[in-house]
């Protein structure tokens, strides 16, 4: 399928934002175009993480102009478009959830208020099958490993059917097996035609799929265009790096270092 | 039966039965935030609500009602725009609350330290047939809420950030849910008093998360569980001459005690019935250690 990345989905220009007094974003520029995959790759603390917080509007900007499919922000409204898979924080919440129960909270982009049909629960069981996890819908997530707690966040965002996928980090502390799954899951959803947005750390398995690269130093853009090669990606500033020498069932060693 | 030939028993029943089902019911959503004490900051404001009610001479429930509402708003607003001495702000509220009942209570005419005592650790025998009315309204429009938006509850409270991301009014449901908390205080305040209110909102979930696998399952057994222990706590104190609100709590300590003594046996007996890939052993053979490339020795 030949992709015209023309239209712009996300427009951020001169975006400007802080954490308290500390200012992370000083004027970010980032456009992604409808069907293209941009990774935004950075040190830690490089602003790439707040970048897309900011995109789905849960870091307020403190100047800039950002524009949704050509709506600006403020009046933005069809967030079913957008599937955000946020940072994976470990903090389980207190009470028993299921899969199914994860997932379906992914469907009320399309349900909101709503009571959900049956399309909505098909749409939640597809998304499992998306991600390689449908055979699980039943078990609570307090009983899946790390990998396959990140596949059902995916599979949330996938619920809502969105046309622009949002994801922070999918691949941090996530096993080489898993993170094969979660490539292919996403190759299929551009191959559907879905814009992908990603923050990475390093590009890893999904680096074939990845059409443009934007990376950041202490909140300024400083490339945007073809990713950079393996050897250029090792030499980014404050690029640290572990190899998950261990088995493909194995859990990297976590060093703290990618988190 | 003779204990439901007496009114006011059946009165004191029919207060159980609301507050077993709604306190875990809101209970729930609370736990799963982490603000397992958010209850209990309801009860203490509340209290100046009951406090007014006397002074006033109008009914405390609907004044507690209204004055724990607006202190449940508060809190909620501390929390949006609170920065990091939230905490300290919340505990104002809380010990202001309690100080301004017991001060309005002793300003009024008829505000014994005998009524205080009632309104603080509940009093179910001495329920009206007005309290009862307000009591079901109150109750409905806190089944409503949590039933008919326990999807959209659950997105908030396990992800707040995602939900937002959705586009769900979240910050209209966060106050939905302290409104809704606020109201399930000043149903149960009859029964189990202000002070052990966010007992009822809180063991029966905890008990209940102890086994169950699901949400849904949580709620359905949380609110059961809550149904149990007023009903029995309520009949025992009329038999055993015990008060009420503090039996109910004691027994569902005691259920949660015996349900996290089941937890272990039956997460094995899961792992058994449903992984027979836990029956086999490890079949990969460790490779011996391989010798440096060049294997230089210190001789």
């Amino acid at each position: 399928m030949e992709r015209q990345p023309t239209e712009p989905v996300v427009s951020l220009r001169g975006g400007t934002a802080s954490l308290g007094s500390r200012p992370v974003l000083r004027g970010v520029d980032l456009t992604v175009r409808r069907g293209e995959v941009v990774a935004l790759l950075g040190a830690n603390g490089s602003g790439k993480s707040t970048a897309v917080r900011a995109v789905v509007g849960q870091v307020p900007l403190s100047a800039g102009e950002l524009e949704l499919f050509g709506t600006p922000h403020r009046s933005f409204k069809e967030w079913a478009r957008i599937g955000y898979v946020p940072q994976r924080t470990t903090a389980a919440s207190g009470v028993p959830a299921t899969v199914r129960e994860v997932v379906s909270a992914g469907r009320l982009a399309r349900t909101k208020l709503g009571w959900p049909r049956r399309a909505d629960r098909e749409a939640v069981v597809r998304a499992l099958e998306l991600v390689g996890m449908a055979d699980r819908i039943k078990d609570p997530v307090a009983a899946l490993s790390g990998g396959q707690h990140q596949r059902v966040l995916i599979a949330r965002a996938l619920a809502a059917e969105p046309e622009l996928l949002i994801m922070d980090e999918p691949m941090a502390g996530v096993d080489l097996a898993n993170q094969a799954v979660l490539a292919d899951a996403v190759r299929e959803q551009v191959a559907a035609g879905t814009t992908v947005l990603l923050v990475l750390h390093e590009l890893g398995p999904l680096e074939p799929l990845i059409d443009r690269a934007v990376v950041l130093r202490d909140g300024c853009v400083v490339h945007d265009g073809p990713p950079p090669e393996a050897v250029g990606q090792h030499a980014l500033p404050g690029h640290d790096h572990v190899h998950p020498h261990a088995g493909p069932a194995a859990e990297p060693i976590r060093t703290g270092l990618l988190t | 039966m003779d204990i439901l030939d007496l009114a006011f028993m059946q009165r004191a029943l029919l207060a159980a039965l609301l507050v077993g089902v709604t306190a875990p019911a809101i209970g729930i959503y609370l736990v799963q935030r982490r603000q397992a004490l958010m209850g209990d900051g309801i009860g203490h404001v509340a209290l100046t609500g009951v406090g007014l009610g006397f002074l006033l001479n109008t009914s405390p429930v609907w004044m507690a009602t209204a004055v724990s509402v607006a202190g449940a708003v508060a809190m909620e607003l501390i929390r949006w725009f609170g920065r990091t001495r939230g905490d300290l702000a919340l505990s104002m509220l809380f010990y202001g609350g309690m100080a301004g009942g017991v001060m309005l209570m002793s300003l009024s005419a008829n505000g014994s330290n005998a009524n205080l005592m009632t309104y603080l650790f509940g009093s179910i025998v001495t329920v009206s047939p007005s309290d009862i009315t307000t009591m079901c309204v109150l109750a409905a429009f806190v089944v409503v809420v949590t039933l008919g938006l326990r999807r959209q509850l659950f997105a908030v409270c396990q992800d707040e950030e995602f939900a937002r991301v959705t586009g769900l009014p979240v910050r209209l449901l966060n106050l939905l849910i302290a409104v809704t908390a606020a109201v399930t205080v000043t149903v149960a305040m009859r029964a189990v008093g202000l002070l052990l209110v966010s007992a009822l909102m809180v063991i029966p979930v905890a008990a209940a998360q102890q086994i169950a696998r699901s949400f849904a399952t949580t709620f359905a057994l949380a609110a059961a569980l809550g149904v149990l222990v007023s009903l029995a706590g309520t009949t025992t104190s009329y038999y055993a001459d015990v008060p009420a609100g503090a039996t109910i709590v004691l027994m569902a300590i005691v259920l949660f005690v015996v349900f996290t003594a089941l937890a272990a046996p039956l997460a094995r007996r899961r792992a058994r019935s449903t992984t027979a890939a836990a029956e086999e052993r490890c079949t990969l053979e460790v490779p011996e250690a391989r010798a440096p490339a060049d294997d230089v020795r210190v001789v």
